[in-house]
């Protein structure tokens, strides 16, 4: 071994940095038990421990952090949605996002590049205009284009695909993506760093819930007593619910996606078609990637599917034809709870103790900043309800008052 | 591609088809609560396991009944809606002001 890679290695003056302390056992208990160790997962642990001194915090996670759709999904944070709820509680996500890199000190890849949402209807121009000035008033940067403008935005955009002409433009500048597995990653760090025991490979079985109380959770590594818990397992929110004695508003569907080999930068904007039903990015490396709505029939599976796959390139194709020469690298599919109104559900549960955060359909990357500082403060709270995820209620349903954002999230992500 | 056994016309590839929700029981929507209601409409067991379900074949018009596994997408048997429902379902309503 060459001296001076032995001098560095052995040297006090360049010691090894580590992100996670290594694992342990199980403690007793905790104040906070958090099920699931994904972005929304982690980002909660943060928040309780940054802005709320509880670091008496346990992530419980089945597999590893940030392996579940946290790492599946594509990546899109954007705020032009059209009820006032729903855009006041994004719009708040996308600016915690733009510090997220210096409060991890950590580099999270944020790219503010713009989204750009085409309608091909009058129907759909008329429903833009809405989200635009909706936008707008709670000072989002969202404005239509018209075909001019997308051509020099996008000079590579075929304007005409089949028979389905782009008429104009959703156009919104706060449009970005960030690395998902970064986001993570960030909050695991810090959160660890203030305390916070973050443990993998822990599979929680069962939940022991005492005269409608939670008090524990049962796991695969021995049974731990908690104040509270929340669990945040987008994908499996109903098995997990299940446990618990209820159900949910929610249909769990694959939605695919995939990813071509790096190319040469010529896309900058994050561009979605409200009636291909696909969206499109270039990401920093060069990979375009390109997704899709959710799979027509709900499965808890994540194996793609051909016909799935061929709808998506061909929906890809239409928008940006040259790509019908890239070579495909990597494809997969991950699980979108949906709700019937494609809003989250956020809050307390049928359950004493137990909260929830589910119901992320294809918006749960997005909103995982403002999710977690949100939730933190209903639990260090005690279950006093934020402001801000009120409208998100479970009871909701029940009181027929849900928060439609159908529009603006089923096709166009 | 996928197929799937429509009880009335065979195996048909599965893009002709609508998934139409898991099979509930409906209470009666004269005499039942909102709460019922908002559960029968909005709550599912959403489960991996196997689900009966409604399916439609579109290209017929035939609405009709599904075993599958939501895990494995596997189906395990399709039937004709007649195994279960012997007798035609009324939808009583209360009247409403015109």
């Amino acid at each position: 071994m060459p001296f001076a890679l032995l001098k560095y290695g052995l040297s006090s003056d360049y010691p090894a940095e580590q992100d996670l302390p290594p694992p342990k056992a199980l403690a007793a208990s905790y104040d906070v038990v958090i099920i699931g160790g994904g972005g929304h997962g982690l980002a909660i642990a943060y928040y309780l421990a940054k802005y709320h001194g509880i670091t008496k915090v346990a992530v419980l996670e089945k597999a590893y952090l940030g392996g579940g759709n946290t790492a599946r999904n594509t990546a899109v944070i954007r705020s032009n949605y059209l009820t006032s709820e729903g855009v006041r509680f994004y719009a708040e996500s996308v600016k915690l996002f733009q510090n997220l890199s210096h409060e991890f000190d950590f580099n999270i890849m944020y790219s503010e590049r713009g989204q750009l949402t085409l309608a091909h209807t009058d129907a759909t121009v008329r429903a833009f205009r809405q989200r635009a000035e909706v936008n707008k008033h709670f000072g989002g940067r969202t404005e239509m284009i018209d075909r001019q403008q997308i051509a020099e935005l996008v000079p590579t955009l075929n304007l005409d695909p089949g028979h389905l002409p782009v008429l104009e433009g959703l156009w919104h500048r706060d449009g970005a993506t960030a690395r998902h597995d970064a986001v993570a990653w960030g909050y695991a760090k810090e959160a660890a760093k203030r305390g916070v025991e973050i443990h993998q490979l822990t599979e929680v079985e069962d939940l022991i819930i005492e005269g409608g109380r939670l008090t524990g959770v049962k796991t695969n590594r021995g049974t731990v007593r908690c104040g509270c818990a929340v669990q945040a397992v987008a994908g499996h929110s109903s098995v997990l619910a299940a446990k618990a004695g209820f159900r949910l508003p929610i249909v769990s569907y694959p939605l695919q996606a995939m990813v071509t080999q790096p190319v040469k930068p010529f896309l900058d904007p994050l561009v979605s078609s409200s009636a291909l039903h696909c969206y499109v990015q270039q990401t920093s490396r060069g990979e375009v990637v390109f997704g899709g709505g959710s799979d027509p029939y709900p499965l808890y599976a994540t194996r793609s599917t051909l016909e799935l796959k061929e709808s998506l390139i061909a929906s890809a194709v239409e928008m940006f034809p040259f790509l019908a020469k890239a070579r495909l690298m990597r494809q997969w599919g991950g699980i979108t709870d949906m709700t019937p109104d494609y809003s989250p559900i956020m809050g307390e549960s049928p359950v004493e103790n137990y909260y929830l955060d589910a119901g992320w359909g294809t918006w749960g990357f997005k909103a995982t900043p403002i999710c977690g500082q949100t939730m933190a403060e209903l639990i260090a709270g005690g279950g006093k309800v934020p402001e801000l995820i009120r409208p998100f209620h479970l009871a909701r349903f029940a009181n027929f008052q849900q928060v439609n954002e159908m529009g603006a999230t089923a096709a166009s992500h | 591609m996928k197929i799937l056994h429509c009880p009335l016309n065979g195996p048909r590839n599965i893009s002709e088809f609508i998934y139409g929700g898991e099979l509930k029981t409906m209470p009666d929507p004269a005499t039942c609560s909102d709460r019922e209601w908002a559960d029968y409409v909005f709550y599912h067991d959403n489960l991996p396991a196997v689900v009966t379900e409604w399916w439609f074949h579109s290209a017929s018009g035939y609405w009709f009944l599904a075993e599958r596994h939501t895990l494995t997408d596997e189906v395990l048997r399709t039937f004709d809606p007649g195994e279960l429902f012997r007798q035609r379902v009324e939808f009583a309503h209360a009247e409403t002001p015109s």
